[in-house]
């Protein structure tokens, strides 16, 4: 497992006199599904904060390729093609949604950013549009986001994160926020575009029944440590993830 | 070694009227969450009024008792809050309550503008001197150097306001009411607190300390146009290096500000006017939220 | 797209320049100076794109009006191009140094150590007598290109030179407002968080606004004092600065042309209750800004612009 994409190695991490981190040592091969559970405050979001900047570990290291990007700063590790979604979607409301992906696709299109080309050229729309659609909301382009389902903002959160070229894609609880109906097919869609792309996916998921779905294996976390590193149907039978996590035989 | 002391007296002394007036900007912002330039306002019209109180009280045959023209300039302090502050707070600001932080320093900024007319309006340009009260405590002799009594007449009082102002916050009931609110005061309007009176009495009480840090400093100074546009700055420096919200923050951001203006006074005239920002720009670098104030983080 | 913004551009200049003739020479310098501060507010207008407000844009309106004084009193400059273009370099370096400091500041801090850096440079003009101390200094009139008018012929050219860098330097903020680091600056109003983590930098995005705002500033000090004839160190006062806001936010962050408008409106005003409520003009204004903000949160370009205004 030395070949993983993301090697973490014994990453540390308290908030006074909390741990929310201790001894978190993964390896996620390439193109590999994760997924992360546990209950609130064990450690899932520390973790998927720790690996894309938003926290820095006390120690330990975050390996990605050759590099360890533990404690280099968010906009520098998205840079590198690690991309996030978020818990509660970081959307601009000001802006409508078509904005949103164009100020995603001006980002990721070019390093050294424009102060004269147009944001709303025909290409840049063109290539916004193309996004938009993969994820199938492109027929919400002009409106704005307070005006938006949950699930559409969800979709629009992952659809900007994946403007770029993602290499590793972290989903903060992908499902919450979304009415129960729509959870499966976000899903299928969003699993389905990343493993399209070979991306290597990392999500922070509650509902079980959408981790034995779409996971290849899971990582249970437990008091900021994580208690079982397996496949969905073992993890699950797991006596401890059982007690801690699941509360009861699945 | 006497020049240091200078240094340290002198800075007393601003201090001491500085932090009244940057305690009732701190109190005010701490609750209503607006950062008042119309506070500079009322300090100038504090001074205005206690001016013309006490020279009413002289006028009057107050000189067979000078003593009485102290409570003249507290009565001074008091009939301008008691007036303005409700006036503003009911009448204007309670409309922009949750709007942005900067546009609420706007609506301020014109309630500053408006004041200032007044004034001219109502005490015309001419400077107004008040030197009765200055003189009447005769001075205080520390080693070689001579103060006026009536200085640290305003030192004292300026430890007085501040225990009071803690002390009501910390160990009375409505303290505890008013902390609330300023920690939610959303959460405390569900708990059945009236927010609405906590604001106006929160504003009425800042206002009160601007216009007794004017009431105190006019027999100091001669009273003039433009006097409310420079302390407003002063204070506002205060407030932002102690942390805004912060009593304790305001006392040792008013030190900080007494003591370097007067150390710059002395050593280097030249920086007189800036010293005071300078001092805020460095502790901004190490401390961008100012000395006392909680840092929140944001959850994603 | 943009061939109708330099049409536009074309149309305002020929519109503005037409002033010269028929204006009388009171109502071209009025329109001068409420350009030349037109300038200042559109680089605050710039900053607050991006969710900042300076409250001591006075600084830069100071720097530039005080380097072309003392260009023209030492070296003998007195060609205004030369003076702009050397004031706006100053400005534009005192930008570059100052912007990525204050880059990570938000809010009321941006706002107050703004105007502690303009109160900075207040005190230390009142106190340096070498150069005037608070009364100032004079400058004499400007010359164009080796050209030397007076009179009437000075006030019109000076005029349509104003015209002509409000024109230019508007153009320029237009594309710039439009393009992708445009579309950056707003999004970074709306969300930082979201912005970092596309993988742009918020602070750069900062330090880019501040520091165009610092140029705008400095060209708008300089033909100030080219236009009166006088500095002093008030340019950097607080209050000076806070009616640059005021006009700032009486135009609205979302059009240019509202920027010179705002501008020209509160000169306008000024004059008038000048005229007839000699002591009253900041109670006149103090109530106009109250009743633009209540009535007009999003600006006077919110009435021009599509876009609606409950978006802000």
């Amino acid at each position: 497992m030395s070949a993983g994409v993301l090697e973490v190695r014994d990453v540390q991490k308290s908030f006074g006199a909390v741990t929310a981190a201790k001894d978190i040592s993964v390896s996620v091969p390439k193109g590999a599904i994760y997924s992360l559970i546990g209950s609130n405050g064990a450690g899932k979001t520390t973790f998927v904060n720790m690996v894309t900047g938003y926290i820095k570990p006390d120690s330990g290291e975050i390996n990605f390729g050759s590099r360890n990007i533990a404690g280099l700063a968010p906009r520098l590790i998205t840079r590198l093609g690690i991309h996030r979604s978020f818990q509660i979607a970081q959307l601009c409301n000001e802006l409508t949604v078509e904005e949103n992906m164009l100020l995603a696709g001006a980002i990721h299109h070019d390093e050294r950013l424009s102060f004269f080309r147009h944001a709303h050229s025909a290409d840049a729309r063109e290539r916004a549009m193309a996004t938009l659609e993969r994820f199938h909301i492109a027929e919400h382009r002009n409106r704005l986001i307070p005006e938006l389902s949950g699930g559409v903002k969800k979709l629009l959160d992952i659809a900007m994160a994946m403007a770029g070229e993602t290499q590793v894609m972290l989903l903060d609880e992908p499902t919450s926020g979304v009415a129960a109906d729509e959870k499966f097919p976000i899903m299928d869609l969003v699993i389905e575009a990343l493993r399209a792309e070979g991306v290597t996916v990392i999500f922070v998921e509650h509902d079980m029944e959408i981790v034995t779905r779409y996971s290849e294996r899971v990582l249970a976390f437990y008091d900021g440590q994580i208690i079982a590193d397996d496949t969905p149907d073992e993890v699950l039978l797991d006596e401890k993830v059982q007690r801690y996590v699941t509360g009861g035989p699945a | 070694m006497d020049l240091l002391a200078t240094i340290v007296v002198d800075g007393l002394i601003y201090a001491g009227w500085l932090f009244i007036v940057s305690l009732g900007l701190t109190l005010v912002f701490g609750v209503l969450n607006i950062l008042n330039i119309a506070h500079g306002s009322l300090y100038a019209i504090g001074a205005y009024a206690s001016a013309s109180l006490v020279g009413a009280y002289f006028a009057v045959g107050g000189d067979a008792f000078p003593y009485g023209s102290y409570a003249a300039l507290i009565l001074a302090a008091v009939l301008v809050a008691v007036v303005l502050g409700p006036l503003l707070e009911r009448g204007l600001l309670r409309y922009f309550y949750g709007r942005d932080e900067v546009l609420n320093v706007l609506v301020t900024y014109a309630v500053f503008l408006i004041l200032e007319d007044v004034m001219k309006l109502i005490w015309g340009v001419n400077p107004y001197f008040v030197y009765e009260p200055y003189t009447l405590l005769g001075d205080v002799e520390i080693g070689p150097l001579f103060y006026v009594g009536y200085d640290f007449a305003v030192i004292a009082a300026a430890i007085v306001v501040g225990l009071a102002v803690w002390l009501t916050l910390n160990r009375t009931q409505i303290g505890k009411v008013v902390l609330a609110v300023i920690h939610d005061a959303e959460m405390s309007q569900t708990m059945g607190v009236n927010v609405q009176r906590i604001y106006l009495g929160a504003f009425t009480a800042g206002a009160f300390l601007a216009a007794l840090g004017g009431a105190l400093t006019a027999p100091m100074i001669s009273v003039t146009p433009g006097l409310g546009a420079n302390v407003i700055i002063v204070a506002f420096a205060v407030v932002i290096i102690g942390g805004l919200g912060s009593v304790p923050g305001a006392a040792i951001g008013a030190l900080m500000v007494g003591i370097s203006r007067a150390a710059s006074v002395h050593l280097l005239p030249e920086a007189e006017l800036f010293i005071v920002y300078f001092v805020m720009a460095i502790v901004l670098m190490f401390r961008p939220e100012g000395l006392f104030a909680k840092t929140k983080a944001r959850k994603i | 797209m943009r061939y109708i913004l330099f049409l536009y551009a074309a149309i305002a200049f020929v519109v503005l320049a037409a002033g010269s003739i028929i204006l009388p020479d009171w109502a071209m310098f009025l329109f001068a100076m409420a350009l030349a501060k037109g300038l200042v507010c559109l680089g605050i207008v710039a900053m607050m794109r991006g969710g900042v407000v300076s409250f001591g844009q006075g600084l830069y309106y100071c720097i530039g009006a005080y380097t072309a004084t003392l260009a023209a009193n030492l070296w003998g400059v007195s060609d205004i191009f030369a003076l702009t273009l050397f004031s706006s370099v100053v400005c534009l370096i005192v930008g570059m140094i100052f912007g990525p400091m204050l880059a990570t500041y938000r809010g009321i801090f941006f706002a107050m150590l703004t105007l502690a850096l303009s109160m900075v440079l207040y005190g230390t003009l009142s106190k340096m007598s070498v150069i005037g101390g608070s009364d100032g200094l004079n400058i004499g009139s400007p010359t164009f290109l080796g050209w030397a008018p007076e009179g009437r012929d000075l006030q019109t050219a000076l005029y349509i030179y104003v015209v002509a860098i409000v024109v230019i330097t508007g153009t320029l903020m237009r594309i710039y407002f439009d393009s992708e680091q445009g579309l950056i600056t707003l999004a970074t109003r709306d969300n930082e968080l979201r912005v970092e983590y596309l993988g742009a930098s918020v602070r750069k995005v900062m330090a880019y606004n501040y520091t165009f705002a610092a140029v705008l500033g400095g060209l708008g000090g300089t033909i100030a004092v080219v236009a009166l004839g006088h500095v002093d160190p008030e340019f950097a006062f607080w209050t000076t600065s806070g009616e640059f806001v005021f006009v700032a936010i009486l135009a609205g962050y979302m059009s240019v042309p509202a920027v010179f408008v705002a501008a020209i409106i509160l000169e306008v005003v000024r004059s008038f209750s000048n005229l007839y409520f000699p002591n009253t003009w900041q109670l006149s204004l103090g109530i106009f800004l109250l009743i633009v903000i209540v009535t007009l949160p999003n600006g006077l370009g919110s009435l021009l612009s599509r876009r609606k205004g409950g978006k802000t």
